[in-house]
């Protein structure tokens, strides 16, 4: 009865979804975790909700306006605090709220019930549309191809704004580039994970990852993995329950991370200890 | 000799204030210069400026560069004062050695083998060639910074500029920091900045003073008269039996 799922379509694109998230998740959250820009993430999530309530009231597809509300959100984050002399996190503030302002303004006037609005919130795996498969699709690409050529100016720029300037790398480029790429990765995961929790599956598995290696390149693999694994479980708990994917997703990448976490500690504890022993 | 970098009538500032006036410097092939000069003179605001992070309000920052290496970043190599760096951020000894070969013209440049190789020497050569493979988290304040003196120097500059280069180090690292920058002006001009008067003298060749302007004192000699002369006032800290204001017994050192 397991694999009989996959004669259904439904399951069938969700399962793509499942895969295509993790890469995507996988690179773009390792970057995000990396440069320690959660809190922006934060923001470029919640301000797509702006998009989402115009796609409804003028009835077009909600993830497209969510894309060009996080995609602004992003570039405006990015250049407000660089060019002037707002404090970023304000920045990230106003305009966090000012995308669910809009949101909350479109839905509300939307005549009628706005159908799936739980979906938006709360992600919706089963019901991923071909529309956002294939967007999904084409970000993979994308994303797979910017880090494949040019892995070492994004690390370089990651590490170490300053220094890359010196040496000429093209920084700001690079930096609104990757900005770009994480609003649409989170935009395009919001269909399985929901606004309120899709930035867990940025961050859990690259911390997860993180637990045991401190290499950038590794982190991306070993996300990828655990966000697959994430994905797949979350996947089936959703549908044998019947809860949001979103949910199901998050509960058990925590119990992934307590468990990687523990391993770890005893791992570190016992070798401590025959460390000691053999110089006693 | 050759000229290398440049700086004709240089006023540089950040926003409305105005900290450096009418900077002229001109830096050539083989020069050690010591940067000295009160807090707050603006001396890491000179440096960015000649490494061109900072633009002039006015005059011009003119470069010389040599054959191929028409790239500022391989034409000035530069180990700034305070490292801003994440110590968590997840990247190795090797890769940030391996940034300082970094490429404005190909933002698609990978790494060779060969530079993994000159990465691995030029550690070795440092004696830290057992933290390649290290986490920049886990490394000493003094380690990180012969990692950041490695990523200033793997490009071959032709000219070094050390921003307090002293900060987080050893006495014994200290010693050898000098004579590595001994050695390596064979090579490279260099320029430091150091509030260690009395040390610096020992290894430089020409004296720059930033107080809100520069003044170039062609000479590793100083006395107190002088620096108040160029409006610098800092006192020369004597290291053994130097004589407290003036420090002509290093003359015979260069
Ligand atoms: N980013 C900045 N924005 C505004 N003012 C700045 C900035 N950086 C430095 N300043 C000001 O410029 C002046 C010179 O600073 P600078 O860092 O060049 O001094 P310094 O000579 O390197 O001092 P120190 O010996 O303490 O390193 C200081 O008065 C400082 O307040
Ligand atoms: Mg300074």
């Amino acid at each position: 009865m397991f694999f009989e799922l996959f004669e259904y379509s439904f399951f069938v694109n969700a399962s793509l979804a499942a895969i295509l998230t993790a890469i995507t998740c996988g690179i773009a959250g390792t970057y995000i975790v990396a440069r320690r820009i959660v809190f922006i993430s934060g923001g470029i999530t919640h301000a797509s909700f702006g998009g989402i309530g115009i796609g409804y009231f003028f009835g077009f597809n909600p993830i497209v306006g969510a894309m060009i509300f996080s995609i602004l959100t992003a570039l405006g984050i990015e250049y407000m605090s660089k060019k002037t002399d707002v404090r970023e996190d304000s920045v990230i503030a106003m305009l966090w709220s000012l995308g669910m302002a809009v949101g909350v303004i479109f839905i509300f006037i939307t005549p009628g019930y706005s159908a799936n609005l739980m979906s938006f919130l709360f992600g919706n795996i089963l019901t991923v549309s071909t529309a956002n498969l294939y967007m999904l699709f084409v970000l993979t690409i994308v994303i797979v191809i910017v880090f494949l050529t040019m892995f070492r100016s994004i690390l370089y720029v990651a590490f170490d704004e300053q220094f890359a300037r010196t040496v000429g790398l093209p920084v700001t480029f690079v930096n609104y580039l990757m900005i770009t790429l994480v609003a649409v990765t989170i935009v395009l995961s919001i269909r399985i994970a929901g606004i309120i929790l899709v930035l867990s599956l940025l961050t859990i598995p690259q911390t997860i990852a993180n637990i045991f290696t401190k290499d950038f390149k590794s982190i991306i693999f070993l996300s990828i993995v655990t966000a697959l694994t994430g994905s797949f479980a979350g996947l089936f708990l959703s549908y044998y329950f019947n809860i949001p994917s979103g949910a199901t997703i998050i509960f058990f990448l925590i119990v992934l991370f307590i468990l990687a976490r523990s391993f770890k500690t005893i791992q570190t504890t016992l070798r401590l200890k025959s460390q000691i022993n053999r110089k006693a | 000799m050759k000229k290398i970098v440049e700086l004709k009538n240089v006023v540089a500032g950040y926003e409305d204030e105005v900290i450096l006036k009418n900077v002229n410097l001109a830096v050539f092939q083989n020069d050690f210069i010591g940067v000295i000069g009160p807090n707050g003179g603006g001396k890491t605001t000179l440096v960015k400026v000649m490494i061109g992070l900072l633009k002039p309000v006015s005059g011009e920052v003119v470069y010389y560069p040599t054959g191929d290496d028409n790239v500022s970043g391989r034409l000035i190599g530069y180990l700034p004062q305070i490292n801003k760096t994440d110590n968590k951020f997840p990247i190795s000894v090797k890769d940030v050695v391996l940034s300082g070969l970094a490429d404005r013209k190909n933002i698609f440049r990978r790494t060779s083998k060969a530079e993994h190789h000159k990465v691995s020497e030029l550690l070795e050569d440092s004696g830290i060639a057992h933290l390649e493979k290290k986490n920049i988290g886990e490394l000493s304040g003094g380690q990180l910074q012969r990692v950041f003196l490695c990523r200033a120097i793997i490009a071959d500059p032709k000219l070094l500029i050390l921003d307090e280069p002293n900060t987080y180090v050893d006495n014994q690292f200290e010693s050898e920091l000098y004579q590595a920058l001994k050695e390596l002006n064979k090579k490279m001009a260099i320029m430091i900045i150091s509030h260690d008067v009395g040390t610096i003298t020992y290894f430089v060749k020409t004296i720059a003073c930033v107080n809100r302007g520069l003044h170039y004192h062609a000479s590793n000699i100083i006395s107190q008269e002088q620096l108040a002369a160029y409006n610098c006032p800092i006192q020369i800290i004597a290291h053994g039996d130097i004589p407290h204001t003036i420090l002509k017994e290093h003359n015979h050192k260069h």
